[in-house]
């Protein structure tokens, strides 16, 4: 074990003791959702509003009237916390403006899960980003619908048997790719744009300190395991993240005024068997599939690290939010 | 000083909200919208109003928008009318339930299909058991007083619920009519800043939108119900204090010759100022006629249309929408459902009027009149009518 | 007698259910849940605090000697914290 291992092993006691989301929550045992938002507000700090969308982490948090949040918090539907959340922004800064309220950062965090990201919230997102609120978006993403009962979503990995995409006896479970939101927020011109995993605590952490930075909007697409959803055992939770980092099927990099960087570098990238094999919703895979898997896997690996050599097509050119206000 | 000027209603209720301060705006040019988001827009950008307005990428964003904003404290506005007001169908119950006093201009008209964009009350009736404050205008000023009251409405603390301000579309909102606007010095004592009950800030965090099974649910529902007919009573002091500064007086149910009448018209809207003049030819050929306008749709004043109503015999109900496959309009339900319990009712009479921007001229008024006369002597009970409808 | 459970009646529902007591939700005792519990055994821990920046609980803190315990009041038992420990200082036992 060398150094850096080393140091990221006994870091975690450098993070922030306080607890901005309590014990008393609702989510299930071992549950990789809930863990990504309690380590995301450790980074965020107390000066903060967040928008959540419907979801595990709304229901699970908020049972009236009751709150698991120590932080400022709102809930309005499923596909809108990105409007939500412009609309906490603007109030906020018009209130500040006018000498309403105290004139003190406060930052505005969206939060949704891979339904309310990518498929029913993607609109609202993308008019979010697009319109530059000072607003970070945290996706967290469990890779279906498990508030719901397990459905399937862009989100859902191909192969992977969900409760509308069911392993049965002429199908193999999802039969589409994962929608790659980070590259739609890129697209956007978003600043700053990255993915992490609560397994690498201390990468989501600092990328979430960055995200904060940034004055406009930014994007942070965290990985979340479900054993619940994925029929996994609760203690594999934090190993799984790290299996899908290993094998290069999440890799965890960031994306800065366009220049990529990978945050977390792996030497030799493993099989996906070793990701596959703990999860119920693989179980059925045959190995013809888990190749056809892996191949796309490389591939898009590849993409990822020509995208990161190619950096020398990216000038210093930063850009202005705000620019006309 | 209060100035009177000719302007178009649209045009003129965007004037009006500039004169509330707002703090947040949030519209969407869905087909159709009309010009209140393009000169509120203007407003501040000439720095006339101090607000961010904010460009949504769709009208479900806008409402979500203007909630989140109001959750802040701040105070908000958006306009929208038709598809637009469907879009944000799934919004609207949740921000009553989360008492926030959004306010809401809607330019009433026709739901698609088809595409029509043209006047009627197709859009607002889906949305009327959603918990917001709901009142129709009927011409140019009532659009720019109501306008203004609303935000005083919707904000009061024994109210905290979400108001719109329905203007019928084109038939009002693209007219040029003579309006008086309040002093502005006045209308910032009418209307003081927003004192929010909670707000979303770290100062004070607060957990808005919770989650509620079935334990609590119904308790949160008669408590939202109660609310809404509670704001009624402000809602008359409001009124009175607005004639006190201001001259004019609003009533949930207005009322034209009515007291005497035998037969009488009920409107919504701007179809009022047209029925007068009808009731004006109808009481030259020696019918007893009156008109019962209906200002206040939600809190439902249902005591106010009683008294209005009690002598007559007949009672014409014109409805700018249909129930399909229900019991006509949904106006009439309502104001059957309010006179059933009396022990002397008038005939009701059902018509469907104006749909899809139909015009309707003073004779038709005149000839919906006569016809519930001619079958209320000879017995005949109708349900409803699609009035002037061919074939 | 049995705590009264707030609100019951509809008036005494606060408007918009807004919540103003942050992090209440603490009155909520989750450790019932759990089928199996943590046990540290502390001359194993090396004090890095994986348990505690691992568990989604937030239930695991340090105590003054800068070992670990679990609430076990919230603790729901998923066992992630002995899974995780590197020098393997927890285990997990069966409830009861």
């Amino acid at each position: 074990m060398n150094i850096i291992e080393n140091f990221d092993l006994y870091a975690p006691r450098l993070v922030d003791k306080k607890e901005y989301l309590c014990s008393g929550h609702r989510a299930c045992q071992g549950c990789g959702e809930v863990l990504g938002l309690r380590l995301m507000c450790k980074a965020l700090g107390p000066d903060v509003v967040i928008a959540n969308a419907t979801g595990c982490m709304e229901i699970i948090s908020s049972m009236y009237p009751s709150t698991a949040w120590e932080v400022p918090w709102i809930h309005v539907a499923f596909e809108n916390a990105a409007a939500v959340g412009s609309g906490v922004e603007a109030g906020l800064k018009a209130l500040r403006r006018k000498g309403k309220i105290a004139d003190r950062d406060v930052k505005v965090v969206g939060v949704a899960g891979d339904g309310g990201t990518m498929d029913i919230g993607l609109q609202a997102l993308s008019g979010a980003m697009e319109r530059g609120h000072d607003m970070l978006f945290v996706c967290l993403d469990n890779e279906a619908y498990m508030n719901t009962g397990i459905q399937r979503s862009s989100g859902t990995p191909m192969g992977a048997s969900t409760t509308t995409s069911p392993a049965g006896k002429v199908s193999s479970g999802q039969k589409t790719w994962k929608k790659n939101v980070p590259e739609i927020m890129v697209a956007h011109g978003v600043s700053y744009v990255a993915t992490a995993c609560p397994s690498y605590p201390l990468d989501f952490i600092n990328k979430v300190k960055k995200a904060m930075k940034v004055k406009g909007p930014s994007y942070i697409h965290c990985f979340t395991v479900c054993p619940t959803g994925w029929r996994s055992p609760s203690e594999m939770t934090i190993k799984l993240g790290r299996l899908v980092v290993e094998t290069g099927i999440f890799p965890l990099y960031e994306v800065e005024d366009g220049k990529y960087r990978m945050t977390v570098e792996v030497d030799q990238l493993r099989p996906i068997e070793d990701y596959m094999k703990p999860q119920g919703r693989y179980r059925h895979l045959t190995p013809d599939q888990i190749e056809i898997i892996q191949d796309r896997v490389y591939q898009e690996y590849n993409k990822l690290q020509d995208k990161i050599n190619g950096l020398h097509a990216w000038s210093d050119l930063q850009y202005e939010w705000g620019l006309f206000d | 000083m209060a100035k009177r000027v000719g302007m178009e209603v649209a045009i003129a209720a965007a004037e009006a909200v500039g004169m509330c301060d707002i703090d947040v705006a949030a519209v969407y040019p869905i087909t159709p919208q009309s010009h209140i988001a393009e000169h509120l827009s203007e407003i501040v950008a000439d720095g006339r109003t101090d607000a961010e307005f904010v460009t949504v990428e769709s009208e479900h964003s806008a409402i979500s928008c203007v909630a989140g904003a109001s959750g802040t404290g701040a105070r908000v506005y958006t306009a929208t009318s038709s598809q637009g007001l469907m879009l944000m169908h799934e919004i609207l119950p949740i921000v009553s339930a989360m008492r926030l006093p959004v306010v809401m201009g809607i330019a009433n008209r026709a739901v698609s299909g088809p595409l029509n964009i043209l006047n009627d009350h197709s859009d607002i009736m889906p949305q009327r058991d959603n918990g917001w404050i709901a009142m129709f205008t009927e011409n140019g000023q009532e659009t720019v007083d109501l306008t203004i009251q609303s935000f005083k409405i919707a904000e009061h603390p024994d109210v905290m619920l979400p108001c719109c301000v329905n203007i019928d579309g084109f038939q009002l909102t693209h007219m040029v009519e003579p309006i008086e606007f309040p002093d502005q010095k006045l209308v910032n004592k009418f209307l003081p800043p927003r004192k929010p009950y909670a707000t979303l800030h770290p100062d004070k965090p607060v957990s808005m939108g919770t989650f509620a099974m079935s334990d609590i649910f119904p308790e949160v529902m008669k408590a939202k119900d109660e609310a809404l007919k509670n704001s009624k009573k402000i809602i008359l002091g409001i009124w009175d204090e607005w004639e006190k500064m201001f001259g004019r007086r609003y009533r949930p149910v207005e009322t034209y010759c009515a007291d005497d009448a035998d037969v009488i018209l009920l409107t919504m809207g701007s179809m009022g100022e047209t029925a007068e003049i009808g009731i004006n030819e109808l009481r030259k050929k020696g019918i007893s006629a009156g008109l019962v306008k209906l200002r206040l749709w939600r809190p439902f004043p249902f005591e106010e249309l009683k008294q209005a109503v009690k002598k007559a015999k007949i009672l014409v109900v014109t409805d700018r929408a249909v129930s399909f496959g229900g019991p006509g309009g949904p106006v009439a339900s309502e104001v059957r459902a309010a006179l059933y319990g009396e022990k002397e009712r008038p005939l009701i009479y059902n018509q469907i009027i104006g749909l899809g921007g139909r015009d309707m001229a003073v004779s038709d008024f005149v000839a919906m009149v006569e016809d519930a006369v001619k079958s209320g002597e000879k017995g005949i009970i109708k349900d409803y009518e699609f009035y002037g409808v061919r074939g | 007698m049995k705590k009264k459970k707030w609100p019951e009646a509809w008036h005494e529902v606060n408007p918009g259910c807004i919540v103003f007591a942050p992090a209440n939700a603490r009155e909520y005792h989750t450790g019932s849940w759990k089928a199996q519990r943590p046990i540290w055994d502390d001359s194993k821990c090396i004090k890095c605090g994986i348990c505690y920046i691992f568990c989604p609980e937030g239930c695991v803190t340090q105590q003054e000697d800068g070992t670990f315990r679990a609430d076990l009041d919230y603790c729901k038992g998923c066992g992630i914290c002995a899974h995780e420990c590197w020098p393997g200082a927890i285990t997990m036992i069966e409830e009861g």
